[in-house]
């Protein structure tokens, strides 16, 4: 049972992982506009550099 | 209507920052799909120095602009003529920050939930041969280490609401899930310290990971309801010209207007005060009144602020103040009607009244019960006690009701529906009496021309060609039928009519009964214009405003099970039109705002429960003060914003739709409670008898949760 010491830890930082990217996600307004998003890749960017010319 | 009046003035809701960036935040109302967000922002970006960013979840629209700050006005007025209408939201940011916050407490909790049930699991499943005493302990302090500062973070939102409500001597919902959730931390804490078999951990955490969910969709639904009378104030902000005794003119702020000035009103501006008129001129009383007409106004004739000047110059002198004038009565009616509004209580808070004491009340009994009569130490009956709270999770109030609210927000929304007051479904389900306004409500409020008989080509291209050179609303009327090049030579006399002298000599006018020299027009009270030519006959041209094609069926529909009213500001002959053709017995015209408000304050405090569905500023304080109000997406803002619903569907078919949602709805609701009435009829005697363990506890209050978001969730079909 001594592998409990290190896996539960290792577990524990794995989750924390995932919280943190939440947060940082959710600060940084990633859920702000799913559907905004979702769309937005499908248009022409005409304001910043054209590629096509 | 609206067309007379000038670009909306959003300068009272720029926040402009320290690097002269100014910022406004407005929802977009008539956005179907990302492709019209896009085209608001390629059209708006195309400016220089204007940053445009359309959220296309929320509808809302941010708009960033360096420089003026009025120069907002002018690209909002781009993507209105574009065809959407916009609203401005209040720059306060904190709601915002609130539900950020409540998603970040979510994570946290959730978070905890999850890997708490890692530890959990083995606990459950392994018995004291399997798990040595040891192992269990480092299971405990593990969950320890993650529940403490999860309940310290993620319990906030309800330590911070129950505090406040003790300290006003009130008790909430909150009370006895912040005792729940201390005890059952502090009881676990002491467990572990002291190597017992069982903690509570688990059943914290997924405590208060469901309760926040609960929360969070709450304050979604609660954040759209805006205040509406505030934003009444704004129509009367901005700037009037004096007229000073010694002549010179100069713009002093609409507070400034005192009794006794004079004030002068340009053509296309709003009055701002009520006054008496010093010359004759048209105004447009559509906002006030609610009549489709502008007014002819004589010297001496009465003006009211709100109107807005659509001819002449006109020169006023003001008689009341602003806070009297009748727009002040207005919004102090609204004031008085919010805060009356915030006396209904909702069902979730009524049966929190009783629940928290009964509650405590049971944990009390528990724990006495077991110390005393069942002999059993301290600890044991303290950790019955905790076991009766954490059992009696208050979800189905916490979650089921705003799972409901959310699911029916949804399904209204695509319905075309925009639900902005959170417990307007459970008001509307009490309606007995529903009361329309008239023009742009049950009418299309837009004049059309009815067919003229016997009428040759000739006079018809006339009549169009005059009709062409005018802007009025009835001139336009005629436009849409008969399109045509305006006139050359054409001279508008405001309020009168137009008139073109011909090659011979003779004039030929289009206007009114006067403008024209008849003497005795029909006594049918139509709206009309007379066509002539100097020297023969003239000939009439007759308008009326049509109800929605599908009103008179709605109207039926809602008189099997409602009592119909139709409550007008026009003239009396017209309401009793459209309610004869209607089938609605019982009118009344000629209703200013206030009497609208007094007729509906009447009907409720005769015990009635009115659905009001208006759409003008003469039907605001009426909206404000209804048991429910509905508002088209058509109407003015200030209509829109007092009202708990705003529909976007021409005609009337949202109103039976929202009536048919409230009530599944509410019978969702009260499912959700008998469920959550019967778990706690089974599981409280168990957990007070002391059998229930904290598996047990922890897997029933999730369940009973689940069962109840999912006949929540069963509004979305169907």
């Amino acid at each position: 049972m001594d592998v409990l010491a290190y896996m539960i830890p290792i577990a524990l930082v794995m989750g924390l992982l995932w919280l943190v990217i939440f947060m940082w996600a959710l600060r940084s307004g990633q859920f702000d506009d799913p559907e905004g998003a979702a769309s937005r890749i499908l248009q022409d960017d005409e304001r910043e550099g054209d590629l096509h010319k | 209507m609206t067309n007379a009046l000038p670009a909306t003035d959003y300068s009272a809701y720029v926040r402009t920052n320290a690097d002269g960036t100014n910022h406004l935040r407005l929802i977009v109302a008539g956005m179907h799909c990302a492709g019209c967000a896009f085209k608001i922002e390629k059209k708006l970006n195309a400016y220089p120095g204007v940053e445009a960013r359309v959220n296309v979840t929320e509808k809302r629209l941010s708009l960033v602009w360096s420089g003026d700050k009025a120069a907002g006005n002018t690209l909002l007025d781009e993507v209105e003529t574009m065809g959407f209408q916009l609203s401005p939201v209040k720059q306060s940011g904190t709601e915002d920050e609130g539900l950020k916050h409540l998603l970040r407490c979510i994570a946290v909790s959730g978070f905890a939930s999850g890997n708490l049930m890692v530890f959990s699991m083995a606990l459950w499943f392994s018995g004291r041969d399997s798990m040595g005493a040891a192992t269990r302990d480092l299971m405990h302090w593990y969950s320890a280490l993650i529940t403490l500062p999860t309940v310290i973070y993620a319990g906030m939102p309800f330590f911070k609401s129950a505090w406040h409500a003790l300290r006003h001597g009130r008790t909430n919902m909150d009370v006895p899930i912040s005792v729940a959730v201390t005890l059952a931390s502090a009881v676990s804490l002491y467990e572990t310290v002291h190597s017992s078999e069982h903690a509570y951990f688990d059943s914290v955490a997924m405590l208060l990971f469901l309760l926040l969910i609960g929360r969070y969709l709450d304050a979604r639904v609660r954040l759209q309801a805006k205040s509406a009378a505030s934003d009444l104030l704004q129509v009367m902000q901005g700037t009037a010209s004096i007229i000073e005794d010694s002549g010179h003119m100069r713009r002093v702020p609409s507070k400034a207007l005192i009794p006794g000035m004079r004030l002068h009103a340009a053509k296309g501006e709003k009055i701002l005060a009520d006054g008496t008129a010093l010359n004759a001129g048209d105004v447009d009383t559509s906002a006030i009144t609610g009549e489709t007409m502008p007014r002819h106004v004589c010297a001496g004739d009465a003006v009211l602020a709100g109107m807005v000047n659509i001819g002449t110059p006109l020169d006023i002198r003001i008689d009341k103040s602003q806070q009297d004038s009748l727009i002040g009565d207005i919004i102090a009616l609204m004031q008085r009607a919010e805060q009356g509004g915030a006396a209904y209580v909702r069902i979730a808070d009524r049966i929190a009244r009783w629940y928290t004491p009964v509650v405590h009340i049971l944990a009390l009994i528990t724990f006495m019960g077991w110390l005393w009569i069942g002999g059993a130490a301290f600890q044991p009956a303290l950790m019955c006690a905790v076991t009766v709270l954490i059992i009696t999770c208050p979800c189905a109030l916490g979650l089921a009701v705003p799972v409901a609210q959310v699911m029916a927000g949804g399904r209204l929304f695509r319905g075309g529906m925009l639900l902005k007051s959170a417990d307007a479904l459970e008001r509307l389900e009490k309606v007995d009496t529903i009361v329309f306004d008239k023009t742009g409500t049950l009418t299309t409020g837009q004049m059309v021309m009815d067919p003229p008989d016997h009428i040759d080509d000739e006079t018809k291209a006339q009549i169009a060609a005059l009709a062409a050179a005018s802007a009025h609303p009835l001139a336009r009327a005629v436009t849409a039928v008969w399109p045509s090049k305006p006139a050359a030579g054409a001279a508008e006399m405001d309020g009168r009519g137009i008139e073109i002298t011909r090659e011979d000599g003779h004039w030929c006018r289009l206007g009114s009964a006067a403008f024209l020299l008849v003497t005795d027009s029909p006594p049918d009270d139509k709206l009309e214009l007379w066509f002539g030519v100097q020297g023969l006959p003239p000939l009439r041209l007759t308008f009326s405003d049509h109800p929605h094609a599908d009103a008179a069926r709605v109207i039926r529909d809602l008189r099997r099970e409602y009592r119909v009213v139709l409550l007008s500001g026009d003239r009396p002959a017209v309401a009793a039109a459209v309610a004869a053709q209607l089938g609605i017995d019982e009118w009344y015209g000629a209703v200013d705002p206030l009497r609208k408000h007094d007729m509906i304050d009447a009907e409720i405090s005769a015990g009635r429960h009115v659905l009001m569905v208006g759409d003008g500023l003469n039907d605001a304080a009426a909206l404000s003060r209804a048991t429910v109000s509905m508002s088209p997406s058509s109407a003015l803002d200030i209509a829109q914003n007092a009202a708990d619903v705003v529909y976007q569907r021409k005609g009337l078919s949202s109103v039976p739709a929202l009536l048919q949602t409230a009530r599944r709805t509410q019978a969702i609701v009260r499912q959700s409670f008998a469920l959550a009435l019967a778990y706690n009829v089974i599981a409280v005697p168990l957990a007070m008898a002391g059998f229930v363990t904290p598996l047990v506890a922890a897997v029933s209050m999730s369940l009973s949760s689940l069962l109840v978001v999912g006949n929540a969730l069963r509004l979305k079909g169907g």
